[in-house]
């Protein structure tokens, strides 16, 4: 078991690591609003559903709701209804939809209702209100937040194990049937590299937004 | 015929009634301070003045045609509100300037999304033309690319009022203008609206600076708890009033001095 097929196995297990990344930032960033803006509904029976909601989600071990959503559904219907890989990315969705939702939230509440003034009063609408003047300001102070969660999924990537995904610690792990030990803590090396480009990416879109202070 | 009628204006906070019946009138060119101890309901008159409350009860007349009437209880459609708003600009008390674009741009922002709206409105050029006219006329022609953050309170408040006049409203508005700012940076921006006041434009201006309302304005109104105590011209406000609450009024703001 040499060091290159180690490796080959490693990026075949990073190839699922990247895939659920991915697909969770795609589908949770946008959701994460919808969620935000339901909370922040004045409708008071919606925001107390949505607020209950957000509650579950993040106080319970998104691991549980991975299994959850994999083995729940077979219980209820005799078979399950999402595959292995749809309920990880089910699952991480709208958890992650949910801390986002939060952060949103933290933002848009944190503009000083001086700024949608200033707007109505310059005759704007309530769109052009948001998408001209409050959402950029929200942008710039949700980055470093949304950077850490963002980091943080890297890592939560690895709970697609308990449903038997092989993304890349299932994939070193398997290597621990022949003795070998090493391939685990060699995934390190892949992390840390995933989460440095990261942290350059958002260093570098936090610089852009650096020309005025707020 | 007056430029405004405000007839018997009336805001409740809950169960706190703030206004109580505010009626005045305002000429074209003409210039009315409101002064009065904090909580007598200066920044809500404005504030409904500009439709960021609406009043329970009143009516307001802006040349002749009655853009609010509570009474009359057909609602008022978000358009139909914002075209009646622009006949008010407004000039708050912390500047609220959008912070992340520049001078020019805060002035263009408003103005440019209206006009991209009408038929045959504006180009992007003339807007750009006429907001850099209104900064050589606040003294900041040359601050135009820089953004707010970079200015100091003064200047700041300077590009506010450029930015308010940018929608050319009939009747302009401060709320306080130079509360917010160093004592020595009020000057600066006094000047400007002293300035307004002699190309003729037409303005209530909410402030505590008694020399200043004194000496720029054409008629006075002390406010005390939600209602118009007493109103004349400078002179009589000032130098006779003849409210007591008036000339309690002024017993306290002076003896500091
Ligand atoms: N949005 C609001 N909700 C409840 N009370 C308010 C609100 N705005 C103002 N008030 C109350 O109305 C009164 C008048 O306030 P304001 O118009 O700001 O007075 P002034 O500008 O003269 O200091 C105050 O007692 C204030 O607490
Ligand atoms: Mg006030």
């Amino acid at each position: 078991m040499g060091f290159w097929n180690v490796t080959l196995s490693l990026i075949g297990g990073l190839k699922y690591t990247c895939l659920i990344f991915a697909l969770t930032l795609v589908l949770a960033l946008p959701l994460g609003l919808v969620i935000a803006f339901g909370s922040m509904s004045k409708f008071k029976p919606l925001s107390y559903l949505i607020k209950t909601f957000v509650w579950i989600i993040r106080g319970v071990p998104l691991m549980l709701q991975v299994i959850i959503f994999f083995y729940v559904p077979g219980f209820l219907f005799g078979q399950p209804i999402l595959t292995r890989f749809a309920s990880v990315i089910a699952a991480f969705v709208i958890n992650y939809a949910c801390y986002f939702s939060e952060i949103y939230r933290g933002g848009i509440e944190s503009i000083s209702k001086g700024q949608y003034e200033a707007g109505q009063v310059l005759g704007m609408t309530k769109l052009q209100i948001f998408f001209k003047i409050i959402l950029m300001q929200v942008v710039k102070r949700i980055l470093p937040p949304i950077a850490n969660e963002v980091i943080t999924l890297v890592k939560d990537t690895a709970l697609a194990r308990v449903v038997m995904i092989v993304e890349i610690i299932q994939a070193a792990q398997n290597f621990a049937a022949y003795g070998l030990m090493w391939p685990l803590f060699y995934t390190a090396i892949f992390y840390l590299a995933f989460v440095g480009i990261l942290t350059l990416l958002f260093g570098h879109i936090e610089k852009k937004f650096n020309y005025y202070k707020a | 015929m007056s430029v405004l009628n405000v007839n018997n204006i009336k805001k409740n906070f809950g169960k706190v009634e703030v206004l109580k019946g505010i009626s005045f009138s305002l000429e074209k060119g003409e210039v009315i301070s409101i002064i009065g101890s904090s909580g007598s309901g200066k920044t809500t008159l404005l504030r409904c003045l500009n439709f960021l409350e609406t009043p329970d009860k009143g009516t307001i007349t802006v040349d002749g045609k009655v853009i609010f009437d509570a009474d009359n209880k057909k609602k008022m459609s978000d358009a139909e509100i914002r075209e009646n708003r622009l006949n008010f600009g407004l000039v708050f008390q912390s500047f609220n300037l959008f912070p992340q674009y520049t001078v020019l741009k805060n002035l263009t922002l408003a103005r440019e999304l209206m006009e991209k709206n009408k038929k045959d409105g504006l180009s992007k050029q003339q807007i750009t033309d006429e907001a850099l006219e209104l900064l050589e006329r606040v003294g900041l022609a040359d601050k135009k690319d820089s953004y707010p953050c970079q200015l100091s309170g003064g200047q700041q408040q300077r590009v506010a009022i450029a930015r308010a006049l940018s929608m050319k409203p009939a009747i302009l508005c401060f709320d306080e203008p130079t509360s917010a700012l160093d004592p020595e940076l009020t000057g600066e921006v006094l000047k400007v609206i002293k300035e307004l006041k002699e190309s003729n434009t037409t303005m209530i201006i909410v402030t505590h600076e008694m020399g200043f309302a004194k000496n720029v304005s054409d008629k006075v109104i002390f406010m005390a708890d939600g209602i118009i105590e007493e109103v004349g011209t400078p002179e009589e406000v000032f130098d006779n009033p003849k409210s007591e609450k008036t000339k309690h009024f002024f017993s306290k703001s002076f003896e500091n001095i």
